[in-house]
């Protein structure tokens, strides 16, 4: 996957552990966005036609097009709901989430 | 740079452009329009870009300590100091014989229309070889909802409220794009998250072009703006299709309307569909309307297109 992943970090005890100045590794992601999703796209592959119109109006870059099949990195989608309102085919269901 | 080269550049589009992402796992609200607009231009610009943002939301969602939402080297600036700062990289990266970058600002209306345009000015008038590019949307959000000199009339902010006698926002949205084409600009252009491939296209032309260039984009925000985060692009397209935004560039000399349409769409559907203009009465809307026409009366005069 061409996109940061959560990555372990251990949060800070003391002062030391703290970075010198207010700077920080680009691409360091320490939590994922999934817990703020009530509904979550689900993307039929049977009525896509690889339009890739969702993939560039997604606001969190969560579609993925690699190996022209749409998915989802739902560890940081939003459930915004944008790819699905966007699709021209209809393509897209936003699914409640369950607990 | 004359249009003819300009015109060689190979075409982006979401079939060829890059599966890397370089603004993720932010923390925008859910259907936040300048989060698109910040995605698209990082994509285009590719990884070999200086990205410098004044305080303002793409800022404050973007940098959370641990969360580096930024994919490639980024900073904040100081609030009026984004135009500077990135020209100080820019020929800081110079200095140290780094060839093949690109520097660019993401800064919103406030931070380009009121608070960062000395900077803005300065960096123009010294060619900078740096893509400055204003994500509107409309109002200061990141310090929830103040009037900008990009706020429209008629919109309900926390500092221009609704009431009986005074309906929301009194003042017009400045001439911004006008502001930096009468710089002599080499290259400013508006856009709309709306019509993305459009905004892409103009990304990618500045990209190609050595010294300071410009581009307006419109960006909804639903928190702002009172409007389901799901039609995000869709009232950003609405905005253009009704006339209230429109589609230009200018380059060498020459002011150029993307999109002249012979009707426009109904404004009053765009405006009563948003929490922030639903006080808005008939004669409110009317004003609207007349301040639309006179400017695409002169936008039509004097622009050839
Ligand atoms: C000098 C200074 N004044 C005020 C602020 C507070 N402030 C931070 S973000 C912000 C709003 C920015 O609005 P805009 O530029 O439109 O960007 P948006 O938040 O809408 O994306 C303000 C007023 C600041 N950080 N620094
Ligand atoms: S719901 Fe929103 S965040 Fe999730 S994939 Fe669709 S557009 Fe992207
Ligand atoms: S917008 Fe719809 S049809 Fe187009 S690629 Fe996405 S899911 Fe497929
Ligand atoms: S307040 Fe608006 S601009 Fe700011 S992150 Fe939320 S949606 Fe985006
Ligand atoms: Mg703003």
């Amino acid at each position: 996957m061409e996109r940061p992943v959560k990555k372990d970090f251990k949060r800070p005890t003391h002062i030391n552990d703290y970075p010198v100045g207010p700077q920080y590794e680009a691409g360091h992601l320490a939590e994922t966005n999934a817990s703020w999703r009530s509904v979550r796209p689900v993307v039929d592959n049977d009525k896509c036609i690889n339009c890739l119109i969702c993939y560039m109006v997604c606001p969190d870059g969560t579609i993925m097009k690699t190996d022209g099949k749409i998915s989802v990195d739902y560890d940081y989608c939003k459930g915004c709901g944008v790819c699905a309102h966007e699709c021209p085919k209809d393509a897209i269901a936003m699914v409640k989430e369950e607990l | 740079m004359t249009n003819d080269t300009v015109l060689k550049i190979p075409r982006i589009t979401p079939k060829n452009m890059t599966e890397k992402e370089f603004f993720y796992g932010h923390k925008a609200c859910a259907g936040c329009g300048g989060s698109v607009a910040v995605r698209l231009a990082l994509k285009v610009l590719g990884e070999r870009t200086y990205t410098a943002l004044p305080a303002g939301c793409m800022a404050a969602v973007g940098f959370i300590f641990p969360q580096m939402a930024f994919n490639t080297n980024a900073l904040i600036t100081t609030f009026p100091g984004v135009a500077s700062m990135a020209s100080g990289i820019a020929a800081g990266a110079k200095a140290l014989g780094q060839k093949d970058f690109k520097t660019v600002c993401f800064a919103g209306d406030g931070g380009t229309a009121d608070i960062g345009l000395q900077a803005l000015s300065g960096m123009i008038d010294r060619d900078d070889d740096v893509l400055y590019i204003c994500y509107d949307n409309e109002a200061y959000m990141n310090t929830g909802i103040q009037k900008s000199g990009l706020t429209p009339y008629g919109t309900l902010t926390t500092t221009t409220p609704a009431g009986k006698n005074i309906h929301g926002t009194k003042t017009n949205k400045k001439n911004l794009f006008e502001i930096i084409a009468a710089h002599d600009i080499k290259y400013a252009a508006t856009a709309s998250i709306g019509y993305p491939q459009d905004y892409i296209n103009k990304v990618n032309k500045a990209k190609h072009i050595k010294g300071a260039t410009f581009i307006h984009v419109y960006a909804s925000c639903p928190t702002g703006w009172g409007t389901p985060t799901n039609t995000s692009i869709e009232i950003a397209r609405e905005a253009v299709d009704c006339g209230l935004i429109f589609l230009a560039e200018y380059q060498n000399g020459d002011y150029k309307l993307n999109k002249n349409p012979k009707e426009f769409k109904s404004v009053k559907e765009y405006l009563t569909k948003q929490g922030r203009f639903k006080h808005m009465t008939d004669a409110d809307i009317e004003q609207v309307i007349a301040y639309r026409d006179m400017k695409w009366e002169r936008m039509r005069r004097n622009w050839n297109s």
